[in-house]
């Protein structure tokens, strides 16, 4: 068992607060960095998939999670970071008094994608400074299913229904989009976006966005500017969530609207809370259960009775109870429990059940009378 | 200017669909700050307890509704005691994606449910869809479908009652009280929980009365609940807390709806709702009926 005796106000927002965290982090980067040379190929995809879907939760989990901010519609903008990277690698922008469309290569469009994402983050976050709670759930909401259809209706650009083909990207002779270079590529990807996260968090902007999450009028009341903090959020957010959809169109290669509808946001929602509401563990864990949750019960179906396994809503069932009883029973999601684990063998034989007991609380009300 | 005309009876219809279901969000908002996100779910639960009753077990169209009615009153009682208890007390957040994850079972259970499924289905009813002539024929044509006036009958009916019930019944105030104050409503006696569960209750079953009365116009499947996702901008229109707010919002967005549906190109027709929503919320997100809130430390 370790004691961390802390002298000094920087020890708390240090982001390796013992040696520990050196050696498991390190173990960790060794280990998926040496993942292609040691399993299959299809693992190797896997593994990428999983990069990206982590990496939108890290979006989302940057405002639902540390600002506290819920958003129904983060589908929207991994869709606008997918559309514009197939857009920009594939054919091009073309402006009506060029001769010929610019194609850019993957290094311009991606962060363009962000940058893209991160600007339609701020055109919902506006109207989103004067909500709060249920309403802005709902802004996002409405604004998802906007942009869904401006996406099958505007098949000049995307292509509608038909759906858009996503080149590769070649630098050289390398094919940058596919194998083994792409999954270090979403590595290095998600991997920046953790450090940029987890600096931001511990800058007074992230501070000041947890404070907004805690009680948004103490956070007005100690000076902090609420317009400005959430406006970052939701950009920085929204940019992240566009890095990962860009990723996503090359790993698709083909993208129709049917892959960014509201399913898609709620999927990224049940990610961040299943994962943990407030953690980038939460992200990484959550993206983990997303993906491995079709495969464990495609496993499952086959040692269940032909009638129940072959019902059509046997999917979407386990979902919903997987998301109620995850809130009703483990609201700290799965990286909640691993701390349990964890906090069970440090202190071995002295565990203290009550540790995570929940306070009895009251429903702190929305409204004023 | 008849054709127009006709285009708003039409959308007064539907519009009195998304009424109601906004009134069962309204009803459970107020009281318990909840969005319920299954409210589409127990509509099409209803829509299929009516079509089990009036079609399987061939019972009269009225004793089917209402026992229809009835199931969904315990089913709505049973989903706050079961799945909203526990989780009371936890941000807003937490109960969102509770109703969620409650959407999602009632869908695959209603789908699992034998004699039930996954296929269209419609039950008969006494009302024709044929339609009557609303002025002299000398002037023009001006329908309305029996199935339209009985949506927009038992709408009015259905809001009556619910007024008569909060202004003049004990539990009609008890309610009120405990959506205003929680605490100061369980200090001065009102049993808080149970009238939550209550309510709950009678927004199921509101929702159930609006499935069957949809079920002549779209028919019956799992799916049905997708009309609840087009309540959520009349319930905000008309502002989150406020009855009649519901009902005018409802209003408002089945007529701009099938306003856009004509004169619009396609496509319109399924964003026009949700661009209305945005706009309301960017000018005046209280809504048109709701009272200005602020939120205490």
């Amino acid at each position: 068992m370790r004691f961390l005796f802390k002298t000094d106000y920087d020890q708390d927002i240090r982001l390796a607060k013992h040696s520990g965290y050196y050696w498991s982090y390190g173990a960790l980067i060794i280990a998926v960095i040496l993942v292609p040379f040691l399993l299959d190929s299809y693992y190797v995809g896997q593994m990428t998939q999983l990069y990206i879907v982590a990496t939108a939760g890290v979006g989302l989990m940057l405002l639902s999670g540390y600002t506290g901010q819920v958003s129904l519609g983060h589908a929207a903008f991994f869709g606008i970071g997918a559309y514009t990277e197939a857009v920009l690698t594939g054919n091009g922008l073309s402006l009506p008094f060029m001769d010929e469309p610019i194609v850019f290569s993957f290094f311009l469009s991606f962060p363009l994608a962000g940058i893209l994402a991160a600007l339609a983050g701020i055109v919902i976050g506006i109207p989103a400074l004067r909500l709060t709670g249920i309403y802005l759930a709902i802004a996002t909401f409405a604004f998802a299913i906007v942009v869904e259809e401006i996406f099958s209706r505007w098949e000049s650009v995307t292509n509608g229904y038909s759906g858009l083909l996503v080149e590769y990207v070649e630098i050289g002779n390398l094919t940058l989009t596919d194998g083994t270079p792409f999954y270090y590529l979403a590595l290095g990807v998600l991997i920046a976006c953790i450090l940029f996260t987890l600096n931001l968090l511990r800058s007074p902007t992230g501070r000041a966005m947890m404070a907004i999450r805690d009680s948004e009028i103490s956070a007005q009341s100690m000076g902090v500017n609420l317009a400005k903090v959430k406006t970052i959020a939701f950009a920085l957010s929204a940019g992240i969530t566009g890095l990962a959809g860009a990723l996503f169109a090359h790993k698709l290669g083909f993208l129709s609207p049917e892959s960014f509808t509201v399913f898609q946001s709620l999927e990224l929602l049940v990610l961040v809370v299943v994962g943990g509401l407030g953690s980038i563990h939460g992200a990484i864990f959550g993206a983990m259960f997303v993906l491995a949750l079709p495969q464990a019960l495609a496993i499952m179906k086959d040692y269940l009775p032909v009638e129940i396994a072959e019902t059509p809503g046997f999917e979407p069932l386990i979902f919903g109870l997987i998301l109620v009883l995850f809130v009703i029973f483990e609201p700290h999601g799965i990286y909640g429990r691993w701390l349990k684990v964890k906090l069970y063998f440090q202190m071995f034989p002295l565990y203290k059940k009550a540790t995570f007991k929940r306070q009895k609380s009251y429903m702190k009300s929305e409204r004023l009378k | 200017m008849l054709e127009f005309l006709q285009l708003v009876i039409g959308g007064v219809s539907i519009g009195c669909i998304y009424a109601l279901v906004a009134l069962g969000f309204v009803l459970i908002y107020k009281a318990t700050e909840v969005v319920n996100f299954a409210q589409g779910e127990l509509m099409m639960l209803g829509a299929f307890f009516a079509y089990t009753f009036i079609s399987i077990f061939g019972w009269n169209y009225w004793v089917g509704a209402a026992a229809a009615i009835a199931c969904m009153f315990v089913v709505g009682n049973l989903t706050d005691r079961v799945i909203l208890r526990p989780v009371l007390g936890q941000p807003q957040f937490a109960i969102v994606l509770v109703t969620i994850g409650f959407g999602y079972i009632a869908r695959s259970v209603a789908g699992m449910m034998p004699g039930w499924g996954t296929e269209t289905y419609a039950i008969e009813t006494p009302f024709s869809s044929e339609g009557m002539a609303l002025i002299p024929e000398s002037m023009g044509t001006l329908v309305i479908a029996q199935t339209d006036l009985s949506v927009i009958v038992a709408t009015i009916l259905f809001c009556a009652v619910l007024y008569a019930f909060f202004t003049y019944t004990k539990l009609g105030v008890a309610m009120q009280a405990s959506s205003q104050n929680q605490l100061a409503s369980y200090y001065m006696g009102v049993p808080v929980k149970s009238v939550f569960s209550m309510i709950w209750g009678i927004s199921a079953a509101v929702a159930a009365a609006a499935g069957i009365l949809l079920a002549p116009t779209t028919l019956i499947d799992t799916s049905m609940g997708f009309i609840g996702l087009k309540a959520f901008p009349a319930a905000v229109l008309g502002g989150f807390g406020s009855i009649p707010g519901a009902v005018v919002g409802g209003l408002i967005i089945g007529i701009i709806e099938t306003l856009a549906g004509f004169y619009l190109p396609p496509g319109f027709k399924n964003v026009a709702a949700y661009v209305v929503l945005l706009i309301v919320l960017v000018v005046r997100p209280q809504g048109l009926f709701g009272e200005k809130t602020g939120k205490r430390v």
